[in-house]
């Protein structure tokens, strides 16, 4: 039996893996198709056409200015997608730096810098954004910069635990001895023993930057009107909840399988190892 | 002793780090404050008037320490928008976004320490199976999500309460408490999801431990290992853990209160941030930073009150 088919077979044993990358799956065919394809202009409204139900026509049905739901969810969910993946970069990139910087030289520098991610960890993230936005102006760029910035303190104390857990590891000593240089101890010989812990990580705060972005654009700090995002149709979408449920289920459900999805897939990863 | 004092000093480093980045962040925006009070029509004469005695001119770290001064003695500055003292605008509603936090951390506690010891008693069981996948659902709905649905299950189906008719504590507080129930509940559900898969881990992972087997070899039965020896140790992190999802509990009303149409602190954030009222936003802000910093400082008591262990390392 090759590898491959051996890996296929773990993963059909584990209901989680597998849930997670049916649910995820599906999504990204969704967002995927998106970028090629979509039943209707997201921003296209049309008079006669408001708040129907599900139907052939519109398999979401449309909202309050006649637009289709599913187009603008198919749009939307795009959105979050990347602005997802931007935050969980910027903040594992900016994170793993700072963390296995202090982690490793530790003293004075270490000192200062924790005291000021401390102090960012103490805020919560929604509320770090609001300042953010607060100061720059809403728009995407900012909820993406904002949405970053709040995610760095998280994955620079988990990196540095890790970092200060290896540094006195025999590893460590031996390639010192050999005269490795610190930057490739760090990046080289430190870093990837973490993966583990940095893997599912990112994925909690992947799931973390998708309700963060739905939450502060249900807000209406995120991406503006008329362009879709998950967050907006919800607000938009919750005072026709008892003429027309779908147009507020429709979005609401897309969100909760996109966390679900990749909360399952971590799960299984973790119950992997 | 050492250990708390320890503690309220890096408390202290915190805050003043904290208002810092605050009052830096917000002294860095482009426009005049005076500009912004008297309008564009001002004379230039007036506009360097009002700056001088608004302290405008001073330089940074002199107008940093005024202002935390001030705030620490309760005075948060005047709103650009209605000329009235910030304070004024914010103490009526905090008892309000409070209150709301703290009936939804009860919640949490009251209803996730139950169910975790249950699902960690019978790890591996139908019970246990179900919980968990339960929770893996429950924790991936955004409280937004969950509290239109709540909202629209008891507000407009069943007709339990009016969504939009919030009833100040002013007025009626039993009709107050009773209004803030669903909103609790929609923030405090994926934080009873956490503390559960959180607490079953813990116990489980404590109850593999040799000390369990020495209790058991005692004589003691699994109720006596479990409440008396496992618990103690497995409630530790958890607690940790809880002051945490206090601090976001006070942030996630933010979003909860706008579901629900409550006249809470999230009404006048987002409306002040929107107007560019900036003492107002500054001063919110602020005041949830000191509610997060202070929740952490006692969370570390009681840590070290439970667990003598912790300090004695250092």
């Amino acid at each position: 039996m090759n590898n491959s088919s051996r890996i296929f077979k773990k993963i059909k044993k584990d209901p989680y893996l597998m849930a997670g990358l049916i649910i995820t799956g599906i999504i990204l065919l969704m967002i995927i198709v998106g970028l090629f394809w979509m039943p209707y202009e997201p921003t296209k409204m049309s008079a006669s056409e408001k708040l129907q139900g599900i139907s052939f026509k519109h398999i979401m049905g449309t909202d309050n200015m006649g637009r289709d739901v599913f187009s603008r969810v198919m749009y939307g969910s795009r959105v979050t997608l990347l602005i997802a993946i931007g935050t969980v970069t910027i903040g594992a990139l900016a994170g793993t730096v700072i963390g296995a910087l202090t982690g490793y030289y530790g003293g004075a520098f270490d000192e200062v810098v924790m005291r000021v991610i401390d102090a960012l960890f103490a805020f919560p993230s929604i509320l770090l954004a609001l300042v953010i936005v607060s100061v720059f102006g809403t728009g995407w760029v900012q909820l993406l910069m904002s949405l970053g910035i709040a995610f760095i303190p998280s994955f620079a104390r988990i990196v540095r635990g890790e970092v200060l857990r290896c540094r006195n590891m025999d590893y460590v000593a031996s390639a010192k001895l050999q005269g490795v240089s610190d930057v490739r101890m760090i990046f080289v010989h430190i870093l990837p023993n973490i993966k583990g812990v940095m893997a599912s990580s990112i994925l909690i705060g992947f799931n973390n930057a998708v309700l963060a972005e739905a939450g502060l654009s249900y807000l209406g700090v995120g991406s503006q009107p008329p362009y879709a995002s998950l967050g907006k149709m919800l607000s938009d979408a919750q005072q026709y909840m008892f003429t027309t449920p779908s147009y507020c289920l429709c979005p609401g459900v897309v969100i909760v399988l996109m966390v679900l999805g990749f909360s399952f897939l971590g799960e299984g990863i973790r119950r992997w190892e | 002793m050492k250990y708390i004092i320890k503690k309220i000093i890096s408390m202290i480093i915190t805050l003043v780090v904290v208002s810092l980045c605050v009052f830096l962040a917000f002294s860095i925006i482009p426009g005049d404050p005076a500009l912004r009070m008297l309008g564009t029509e001002a004379s230039p004469e007036l506009i360097a008037q009002t700056r001088e005695r608004m302290g405008l001119n001073d330089p940074f770290f002199i107008r940093y320490f005024r202002w935390f001064t001030a705030f620490l003695k309760g005075d948060m500055g005047t709103s650009y928008n209605y000329s009235v003292p910030v304070s004024g605008m914010i103490l009526g509603k905090i008892p309000i976004t409070l209150t709301m936090a703290v009936m939804s951390f009860l919640l949490t506690i009251l209803i996730s320490i139950p169910l975790g010891i249950i699902t960690a008693k019978h790890e591996g069981g139908i019970l246990d199976k179900v919980i968990t996948v339960f929770n893996q659902i429950i924790m991936a709905i955004p409280p937004f999500f969950s509290g239109i649905i709540i909202s629209f299950v008891f507000g407009m189906v069943l007709k339990v309460f009016t969504p939009g008719g919030f009833i100040s504590y002013k007025d009626n507080f039993g009709g107050f408490i009773r209004y803030l129930i669903f909103p609790a509940v929609a923030v405090a559900l994926p934080k009873i999801a956490m503390t559960v898969k959180m607490l079953r881990g813990s116990v489980i992972d404590e109850a593999a431990k040799d000390y369990t087997r020495t209790a058991y070899s005692r004589g003691n039965n699994t109720n006596g290992v479990l409440y008396r020896h496992v618990l103690k140790n497995a409630l530790i992190p958890v607690i940790t853990f809880l002051g945490m999802v206090l601090a976001d509990m006070i942030a996630g009303s933010i979003v909860i209160e706008q579901v629900f149409s409550i006249p809470g602190i999230s009404r006048i954030l987002l409306t002040s941030i929107s107007n560019r009222d900036y003492p107002v936003v500054e001063a919110i802000i602020m005041g949830i930073a000191i509610v997060v910093i202070l929740t952490n400082l006692l969370v570390d008591i009681i840590y070290r009150i439970i667990d003598p262990r912790i300090g004695i390392e250092e």
